[in-house]
This record gives C-alpha cells, sequence and structure tokens, in this order.
C-alpha cells in the first residue's frame, strides 16, 4: 500500500461546462467545516455529489486523506460504496422499511457482523436518540429523523462528513437545536466536514471557513468576518446581501498618510491606504454599517473629521431597541446608505424620514474592491 | 375433475414463475429506472401479448417452435424432441404470454422507490447488489408479488395459446383451462363444474391477494 498519507484532508478541483457548470476548488482540513453558501441552483450540491461519487464532472480530481478517489486524466472514478463519505440528505432518504437502528447498522458494512449493533447503539446515543432505536422513520419527527441520518453517515466511519442543507426541512426552533448540536458533534470529529447551505447565518455559525458559489464558481473563500468585512468583489458583496455598495474610481495614493483616496461622484474619500489599485482605476466599493457615525447635531465629536457625507433620511425602521437608518447620500447610481443605531439616539438626534443630518464614513472601514469582468 | 391436468397447471404456473420473475424483475428494474434509446419499443413489444389474440401468439409461437425453425431445430438436436406439444414448449410459451403481466407491476414497485434511496444506499457503503437486495426489493416487493399473484393466475386460466401449441396430451400438455373445454365437449358437465369452481375461487383469491399488494404500493408512494 502507498502511503496515502492520513488525516490531510479533502481536497477537490471540479470542472464542469454541462450538465451543471462548475468551476470549484475546495480544500478542507480534519476538524474543518468549510461552509459552501450560494443561492439555490449555484451548483453547491452538485459539488458535495462530486466528492460523494454520485455525480461526475467532466474534469477534476478528488483526494482524501491522500486516496485518490476521481482524477479524470488518470482515468480514477471511485463508486460512491467505495469512498468513505457520510453523506447528509437534504430530505435525509432514511430507509422507510427499517428501524432507526436497521439504517444505522445498514451503513456498517465494513464492520464484523457482531459490532454492529452496539456500535450503532453508541451513535444513536450520540445523536442523544437513545430509546428510540426500535422506531421507524415514519414514527420519527423531523429533528429526529435528521439525527438518523446523521449516525448512519458517520456509521460508515467516513474520512469525511457531507451535509447537503441538513438543516432546511425542520421548523426554526428544531433547526436551532440541531446546529447547536452539530457544533457539539464537530468537536468529537476530526475529519473534514463540508456544509451546504444557502443560509449565510447558518454558514457564519457553524462554518470555520465559508466559500461564496455562484452559477458553480468559487468566488471566494475565507472565515466568514473576512468575508463580511473584505468580500473580494461587488458580486460576493451582492451575494451576502452586504449593504452600502458603491462604485468609484481611485484618485490618488498618499503612502505617507497611509491613505488612498477615492473619487464618488463630486466627492473625494479618503480610505486605508491600498496601493494594489492603480490611480484612475475604478472600484466597487463598500462601507459597512458599523463604520458610519451619525454626526451630533450643534455637537461635533471626534472621528467627524473622517469623510463627512451629508444626506437625508429616506427610511427609519425601528427594531426592537435598535432603528435601522437609509440615507440618501447623492450616490451617482442611486445607492442609499443604511446603518444601524441605537433607536433613544436615532429619536434624539431627531431623525426622521425627510430630515437632514450629516455621517462620516470611518476611513479603515471603507473596503475597495476589483472590478473584474466576469469570466 | 381431472386431478391430473390440475396438477399440470399448478406445476406450470410454479415453472413459468421461476422463470419469469427473474427476467421480470430484470427487465421491470430496467424499464423503471434507465432511460435508454427503444426503451418504448421494448416496454410496447412487452405489451404485445396483452393485445394479440391468444391464436395469434399461438400461431408464430407454433412457427418458432417447429422443426423448421432453429430454435425447433436445435430444441430437437440437444433433447431428442420437439419443443411444439411438449412440457418445455407450453412453459416457454407461458413465460412469453405472462411478460406484461409480470413486467408491468414489477416496474411499478421499483418506480415507488425514491431515487435518493438508491443514492443513500451507494454513500452508506453498499454495493449495487447489496442496495438492491436490502433496499430496492424489500420497498419493492409489493409489486413483485403482484406479478407473481398475477402470471400465477393468468397460467393457470391460459387457454388459447396452449391449446395452439400444446394441443391437448394428458400429463403432458393439458391444463385445467383444457381439461373443461374437454369435459364440456364430452357434455360432462359435473367435471367442467368443478374444474370451472376451482379456477374460479383461485382468480378471486388472486385477485384480493394484488388488491390488498397495490393498496400496500400505494400508501409507500404517499410515505415516500
Amino acid at each position: 500500500m502507498p502511503d496515502y498519507g492520513a488525516g490531510t484532508g479533502l481536497s477537490a478541483r471540479l470542472r464542469a461546462a454541462e450538465p451543471i457548470p462548475l468551476d470549484l476548488d475546495l480544500a478542507c482540513a480534519p476538524g474543518e467545516i468549510l461552509a459552501l453558501v450560494g443561492p439555490s441552483g449555484a451548483g453547491k450540491s452538485t459539488a458535495l455529489r462530486c466528492v460523494a461519487g454520485l455525480h461526475r464532472p467532466q474534469a477534476g480530481e478528488v483526494c482524501c486523506d491522500g486516496a485518490a478517489w476521481l482524477d479524470t486524466a488518470a482515468g480514477v472514478d471511485l463508486p460512491p460504496h467505495r469512498r468513505a463519505v457520510g453523506l447528509v440528505f437534504q430530505d435525509y432518504a432514511l430507509f422507510p422499511h427499517m428501524t432507526a437502528l436497521g439504517n444505522v447498522v445498514a451503513a456498517m458494512g465494513h464492520r464484523p457482523w457482531g459490532a454492529r449493533e452496539g456500535r450503532a447503539r453508541e451513535l444513536l446515543a450520540l445523536v442523544r436518540l437513545a430509546g428510540l432505536e426500535g422506531r421507524r422513520p415514519a414514527e420519527l419527527s423531523g429533528g429526529q429523523q435528521q439525527r438518523v441520518a446523521v449516525a448512519r453517515a458517520l456509521a460508515r466511519d467516513p474520512a469525511v462528513l457531507l451535509l447537503d442543507e441538513p438543516f432546511s426541512a425542520v421548523d426554526r426552533a428544531t433547526r436551532r437545536r440541531l446546529q447547536e448540536e452539530l457544533a457539539a458533534l464537530r468537536r468529537v470529529l476530526s475529519i473534514p466536514v463540508l456544509l451546504v447551505t444557502h443560509d449565510l447565518e447558518e454558514a457564519a455559525a457553524l462554518g470555520d471557513r465559508i466559500c461564496v458559489v455562484h452559477h458553480g464558481r468559487g468566488l471566494q473563500t475565507a472565515p466568514a468576518a473576512e468575508l463580511l468585512a473584505r468580500p473580494a468583489t461587488a458580486e460576493v458583496a451582492r451575494l451576502l446581501d452586504l449593504r452600502n455598495l458603491f462604485r468609484g474610481a481611485v484618485e490618488r495614493h498618499d503612502p505617507a498618510a497611509g491613505a488612498t483616496f477615492l473619487c464618488w461622484g463630486d466627492r473625494i474619500l479618503e480610505a486605508t491606504h491600498a496601493p494594489d489599485f492603480a490611480p484612475g482605476e475604478p472600484v466597487d466599493w463598500l462601507v459597512p454599517g458599523a463604520a458610519v457615525v451619525l454626526h451630533r447635531r450643534g455637537r461635533p465629536s471626534a472621528g467627524e473629521r473622517e469623510n463627512p457625507v451629508p444626506g437625508r433620511v429616506v427610511e427609519l425602521l425601528a427594531l426592537g431597541e435598535e432603528a435601522r437608518v437609509t440615507l440618501d447620500v447623492g450616490d451617482p447610481g442611486g445607492s442609499t446608505l443604511s446603518f444601524a443605531m441605537s433607536l433613544h439616539a436615532a429619536r434624539r438626534n431627531g431623525l426622521a424620514p425627510g430630515e437632514d443630518c450629516v455621517v462620516s464614513m470611518l476611513r479603515d472601514g471603507i473596503h475597495l474592491m476589483r472590478r473584474r469582468s466576469r469570466r | 375433475m381431472d386431478w391430473t391436468a390440475l396438477r399440470l397447471s399448478v406445476s406450470l404456473g410454479l415453472w413459468t414463475l421461476a422463470i419469469l420473475l427473474p427476467v421480470a424483475v430484470w427487465l421491470g428494474r430496467t424499464l423503471a429506472l434507465r432511460r435508454f434509446p427503444g426503451r418504448s419499443v421494448v416496454e410496447a413489444a412487452v405489451a404485445l401479448p396483452l393485445v394479440l389474440p391468444p391464436t395469434v401468439i399461438g400461431f408464430y409461437l407454433l412457427l418458432a417452435f417447429g422443426n423448421r425453425s432453429p430454435l425447433g431445430q436445435g430444441w430437437e438436436a440437444l433433447f431428442g424432441h420437439g419443443l411444439a406439444f411438449s412440457f418445455e414448449g407450453l412453459l416457454l410459451a407461458s413465460v412469453l404470454v405472462n411478460l406484461p403481466f409480470a413486467v408491468q407491476p414489477v416496474q411499478n414497485g421499483f418506480a415507488t422507490v425514491p431515487p435518493g434511496l438508491r443514492e443513500a444506499g451507494a454513500v452508506s457503503g453498499m454495493p449495487p447488489w447489496r442496495v438492491l437486495l436490502r433496499v430496492e426489493l424489500p420497498l419493492a416487493w409489493p409489486g413483485i408479488a403482484t406479478a407473481a399473484v398475477l402470471a400465477f393466475a393468468h397460467t393457470l386460466g391460459e387457454f388459447g395459446v396452449v391449446l395452439m401449441v400444446g394441443g391437448s396430451i394428458p400429463g403432458e400438455t393439458r391444463t385445467v383451462a383444457i381439461a373443461i373445454y374437454d369435459r364440456v365437449q364430452a357434455f360432462d358437465e359435473g367435471a367442467a363444474g368443478a374444474m370451472s369452481a376451482v379456477l374460479l375461487a383461485v382468480s378471486i383469491a388472486a385477485l384480493g391477494l394484488t388488491g390488498a399488494l397495490s393498496r400496500r404500493v400505494g400508501r409507500r408512494k404517499r410515505d415516500a
């Protein structure tokens, strides 16, 4: 046996033009959860199916712990039952004619007969289903079915765990509980976990890193915080539903001051030095709501020297103790600026639709993105 | 009551099932799961015995079994007697005539197995034969059982084809259905009545069984 370098994790390179376009590179370390996020039809599930061997891309490689599962160039394509994957299907796909225990035992073909039932009971206890071993799927709630599916996926002693929208078929409260359980479960798992979801919050809560997928392409892979603060392109920002996305152009750099100046309509904004962009280069840029500061009326304060921008309140949305303020800031593209503040501060400052105000955009918060032509 | 004929019919029915069911499971599953060119032609060919008059089927089978056809000649060379007017010939005819009665319920049975379950079996580490045994057959079995019941009952009652390719040789090709006809021709209404009652009872039982089984399939479909 060649040395397969156990425990090196999962890597995949998937390419296809049809029937479902794919242009995706994935790498997931043991113990890591990589969340694939994107709108439905983006190719996330297809990517997962490629890893499991249920779908074959036109070209690519899938490699797990050093073993080649797929290598189209070398003619390697292991069938699903010879790839050590555990897959939790969106609809769980439990065997309806078997009990919960039977479902788990059914995935233990690699163990000797005598060892199967004991291990299956352990796994069902791990997903907190002890006592329900004899129930059939139809006699279990949605959340319980999902747990059986997780136990069955683990029963194979997989080298990688694949979760295809595993929380989409249950109600909100159950989803919250199952997500907490997965977070607890991953602490005892030392294998790579791929999680497919269209829910960014879920991806951010569970994933160590997030891979944004659109039209089968992997657009950016990064930890959630970095992704939200520094999306690679406007396309990623839009997919993540980020607000305050504008267009502008780099005016000049001032390395001494650590600043890059940005043309935005007829205004000049100061951003953190970004030498990668050439002067004159058109850019997309965004500023998170957290980097937008409202000037107090008649009482200037620190930070207000940075990028003061006058605006008119378009909308004031009260959400509990918070207010989401939307300003018309005269963006040439017609985009609005939105930020959150405490409701009482908004009231104290007399913010209401139609009122004028001034805000500062903190320069460290302004993030520039290269305008890329679509491939 | 012609016990020899009844025994022969039951024996023909069981032999038919033994040969027909594996074929029907393979063919029905293929038709249910695969999309291939010529699929509709195969489906039509399987259904043909439903619409052809039994005498027409019997006529072509006689031609195929005769000692001028390669099949008839080959059989004669191997076994020393012709296929026509023999139990083996009757059995082969019975298998062919019963194809639609067996294939269609089997096909329906496999069609009710959600495709996701086959994939779930595969990613659970089951090789295809194991998925078939552990997942597909248990879920499709009401369809397979329906096929068995229908084919068996139909074999007992088949008349036209049996008369054409089998004739009426006692202990070899004279089935119950033929025996009834013989008895009626001989004005032996008592024997004809007794045998008819047996076939009637078998038919009613078969309908009851298939009804119960198809309700089971329907329930599976809704659950899935």
